[in-house]
């Protein structure tokens, strides 16, 4: 039994201590928001933050969370800059199918949270989650509006 | 997939009328439930033409429910489409909350179970071909005016008030006179009592409130935030998960299993399947039925030891090009037009070019899963990805054994969509839930890895074409002569519905273009493909408008001209596209070639290219630099004629979402085979476009007027052409097969 600490509660999960931080997420906690894309850190469809930093959860055996705090999608807004971000991507309308852009909204909270005032480097360098309905310059606009 | 459109007759304007209407939404009464009949097919007009089908509605005349008025005046739409991004659900609202007069925020919009009702795609139902606008578009408006018509007729029986002084303002019907006013969810229990009219005007365009509107998508909160529910998220009460390996080379069987005994000890798993092309574990958690599965060691049957009928041991996709190349039979007649023979004998000069483009994977982000479930009375419930729920209804009875009513299909939205939710055989994960669940007496859900994914997705097909034009001796094409080699997807999947010996999914873009070239042919050599070939998005005009536009630019250089100024030429006879290729121009400051150097001292060159793909038309200039060997797209220019639009900023948004997948094809894209085996099995080996390389999409919409075409698509093919076209000025190489990425550029 190992105890996570996921959107300010305290979880107790049995699992093999191998199992990536997603698949806990996902099937084990029931916190679907995180998104399954690739499984080898390429894609960042499972975004998450630990302790703040945009993490990709599929590579996150749960032996290695330890005490860091997790932060899912589904607890974005409760975050003021992750709301905030959130405002930005429904505003401009970033989403397509949608499916990459949990992981797009984390990655952005996690830059504006470290780096409120990104350059178009910041947010090149930030923003390398894929998305194949191609809304790259929809995120970019988002980020900045978030940033304003 | 334009082959679709032959299917188009007259649809027969039905009455909208009342349904028994606990029976299919089991929705709480004083709901209104409105349906709107289609035509299914011929056999379904004439068993309704004789007549019973007005006492007990007959299959293809059943009318079912599309509109639910909730007592707050939301509604829920149930909608013949699936959301897979490209914005149809509010789309829909837009369309249907125009006539009603209700906000298309007041919408909730989900994908309707299968029922003939839905069949609006040209007696067919589907979402795809980038036809639900445009099919759909009338009978929508209908629906929501007689739906109104209905509510007001029921506010005048309940003031007591003639009809006519009634009108509505967004979910109300208001009698000015005396200022009294109700909400349509109050009235929506009388209006159901009512007869549906089946002549009510639909509204003067000029009087659009919703309609031709940026109005605001249903769907971006819930995906902004996590809450959009894909079927990967579908979970129920006692599921099994279950985690594949499929077998290496496609068509080889199981034969034996080494360390059987030893997965089945491993944490969680509760079996091991043997499955048509594959071995199954299933186990409490996906996470240990995958380490299972990836564990397995299989012995497979033996593939045949060459050729390509089938995917051999030898099998490549070089080899596979090879043979299309190889192909020297005459063809079928696609296309004729004059008298090329004559034409290329008298010729000044004749340009010859052969065109390819690779097998495609769709890698849509969602990995696709179905989740199956037997009820006690032996029924099925299935979630699953799907454009076509009948069909999948079809299929997913054949092999659990039942009737298709008793397979109920679920279709929550799409986690990407570019075609690959049709059904392709063994590229279908379902009939595996089904099989699984049926074996275990448990609800069963199948996830495939990112890894299966790429073995097992329905590829778009690797694509061959030959050119040869005269021209004359002011340098102007006189005769064009093509020839389109392979298989397409609507031939593989729909030939017997079709029976055309002409395969459109192979010859669209090269067909029916506005040029006036007096003299041409087209013809279509049919060579199989032994994989399992798809839809993808813009299916043949995906590689086929590269193929034309790429050479046409060929013809300009030989014959001394500018290719825009070429195109313009040519177009001498279509108003409708000098406008749009002029609007493309004007969109990017007026039109220049180059090579020439930008501001930020990079050398760039611009091509151009059009388009004629899924009804709409379009027109496309590519801003491109060259950088470590690569291209660099800087920006890109799209002009679109759809004829008209429902939802501008949906259409700008599609647009530049195809062109984006048309880059990544254009540049890095090809599933490549050696072996038999697929080479890449993740987005490491199989790059997509990335933010890096994303460029500045601009795009105009230009509403002539003229019918309805679509969007998901169109703005996609005119995106590879452009690109090659200024590479082809920046190196002096004209690359004629794609991915770039297989050459290293430099500058001419």
């Amino acid at each position: 039994m190992v105890q996570l600490s996921i959107n300010g509660r305290q979880y107790d999960v049995d699992a093999e201590s191998d199992t990536p931080l997603l698949f806990v997420l996902r099937d084990s906690l029931g916190l679907n928001g995180t998104k399954y894309g690739c499984g080898i850190g390429q894609c960042g469809a499972c975004t998450v933050l630990l302790d703040g930093q945009a993490t990709r959860s599929c590579q996150i055996p749960l032996e290695s969370v330890g005490t860091q705090a997790v932060t899912t999608i589904e607890a974005i807004e409760q975050d003021p800059v992750g709301a905030r971000v959130v405002t930005a991507w429904v505003g401009i309308e970033v989403p397509q199918c949608g499916y990459c852009q949990s992981g797009q909204v984390m990655a952005a909270t996690s830059l504006l949270k470290q780096t409120p005032k990104p350059s178009e480097d910041d947010i090149a360098g930030a923003m390398t989650n894929l998305c194949r309905c191609g809304t790259y310059n929809a995120i970019a606009a988002a980020v900045r509006q978030a940033a304003a | 997939m334009n082959d679709l459109t032959p299917l188009r007759r007259t649809i027969v304007r039905e009455p909208v009328r009342n349904l028994s209407r606990r029976g299919f939404l089991g929705a709480a009464s004083g709901a209104l439930l409105l349906g709107v009949g289609m035509r299914l097919s011929p056999a379904a007009a004439q068993a309704r033409a004789e007549g019973a089908a007005a006492i007990a509605p007959k299959p293809g005349t059943r009318i079912s429910a599309f509109l639910e008025i909730r007592p707050d005046s939301s509604v829920r739409l149930l909608s013949p489409f699936v959301e897979g991004g490209q914005g149809i659900n509010t789309g829909l609202a837009q369309t249907i909350g125009e006539e009603l007069d209700l906000n298309p925020a007041r919408f909730a919009v989900e994908c309707a179970p299968p029922g003939p009702d839905y069949a609006v795609v040209n007696g067919l139902r589907m979402t795809g071909g980038s036809f639900s606008t445009r099919s759909s578009f009338e009978a929508m408006r209908r629906l929501g005016a007689t739906a109104r018509e209905m509510l007001m007729r029921a506010a005048a029986a309940n003031l007591a008030v003639p009809q006519d002084s009634l009108t509505t303002d967004d979910g109300r019907v208001i009698h000015a006179a005396s200022g009294r006013s109700l909400e349509y969810g109050a009235l929506a229990g009388a209006a159901l009592a009512l007869q549906p009219r089946d002549d009510i005007a639909l509204k003067d365009r000029r009087d659009f409130r919703w309609i031709g509107k940026p109005v605001a998508r249903l769907d971006m909160r819930d995906k902004s935030t996590g809450r959009a529910v894909y079927s990967i998220d579908i979970r129920l009460d006692g599921m099994l998960h279950a985690a594949v390996q499929h077998a290496p080379h496609l068509g080889t069987e199981p034969e034996t299993i080494a360390n059987e005994a030893e997965v089945r000890d491993m944490p969680g798993v509760q079996g091991v399947h043997r499955l048509p092309g594959a071995v199954a574990v299933v186990a409490d958690t996906w996470w240990r039925a995958r380490k299972g599965a990836e564990a397995l060691q299989v012995a497979w049957t033996k593939p045949a030891p060459e050729g390509i009928a089938t995917v051999s041991e030898s099998f490549s996709s070089a080899a596979m090009l090879a043979a299309l190349k190889g192909t020297n039979e005459p063809g079928v007649s696609a296309e004729s037009e004059g008298d090329p023979t004559g034409a290329f004998k008298g010729a000044a000069q004749v340009v010859e070019a052969e065109y390819d483009a690779p097998y495609l994977a769709h890698a849509q982000l969602e990995p696709p899963s179905a989740v199956a479930r037997f009820t006690e009375d032996g029924s099925l419930d299935l979630w699953l990805p799907n454009q076509m729920p009948e069909l999948f209804q079809q299929v997913a009875a054949k092999t659990a054994g039942l009737d298709p009513e008793k397979v109920r299909i679920h279709s929550p939205m799409l986690g990407g969509f570019f075609g690959r939710h049709f059904y392709y055989g063994p590229a279908n994960p379902f009939p595996q839930a089904i099989l699984l669940a049926k074996a275990t007496g448990k609800p069963m859900r199948v996830l495939w890895s990112r890894e299966e994914e790429f073995g097992m997705d329905a590829v778009r097909p690797l694509g061959f074409a030959r050119f040869k034009a005269a021209l004359g001796h002011d340098g102007m094409p006189v005769a064009l002569q093509t020839t389109a080699v392979g298989e397409g997807p609507i031939g593989r999947w729909f030939g017997a519905l079709f029976k055309s010996p002409v395969d459109s999914s192979v010859v669209e873009g090269l067909d029916r273009k506005p040029y006036a070239i007096p003299n041409r042919r087209l013809d279509y050599v049919k060579v199989l493909h032994p994989v399992t070939i798809a839809f993808w998005r813009s299916v043949g005009h995906s590689m086929n408008d590269y193929f034309y536009e790429s050479f046409l630019d060929e013809i300009a250089q030989a014959g001394g001209k500018d290719p825009f100024a070429l195109r313009m030429a040519l177009l001498k006879e279509s108003a409708r596209h000098r406008t749009l290729l002029q609007a493309a121009a004007d969109l990017a400051g007026g039109w220049r070639q180059g090579p020439f150097q930008a501001e930020d001292g990079t050398r760039r060159a611009r091509g151009v290219s059009m388009a004629s793909p899924f009804g709409s038309e379009t027109a496309t200039i590519a801003e491109v630099s060259l950088k470590d060997g690569e291209a660099r797209v800087h920006d890109l220019w799209i002009a679109i004629d759809p004829g008209s639009v429902v939802n501008p900023a949906i259409v700008k948004r599609q647009v530049e979402s195809a062109a984006a997948l048309g880059l990544s094809s254009t540049l890095l894209e090809q599933v490549v085979y050696e072996g038999g085996k697929r080479q890449a099995r993740n987005f490491d080996a199989y790059p997509i476009l990335d933010r890096d390389r994303m460029p500045k999409v601009h795009v105009t919409i230009v509403e002539s007027r003229a019918p309805m075409g679509g969007i998901g698509e169109p703005g996609l093919p005119g995106v590879p052409p452009a690109v090659v076209n200024a590479v082809a000025v920046l190196t002096g190489q004209r690359l004629r097969s794609l991915p770039l990425a297989k050459a290293r550029l430099s500058g001419a």
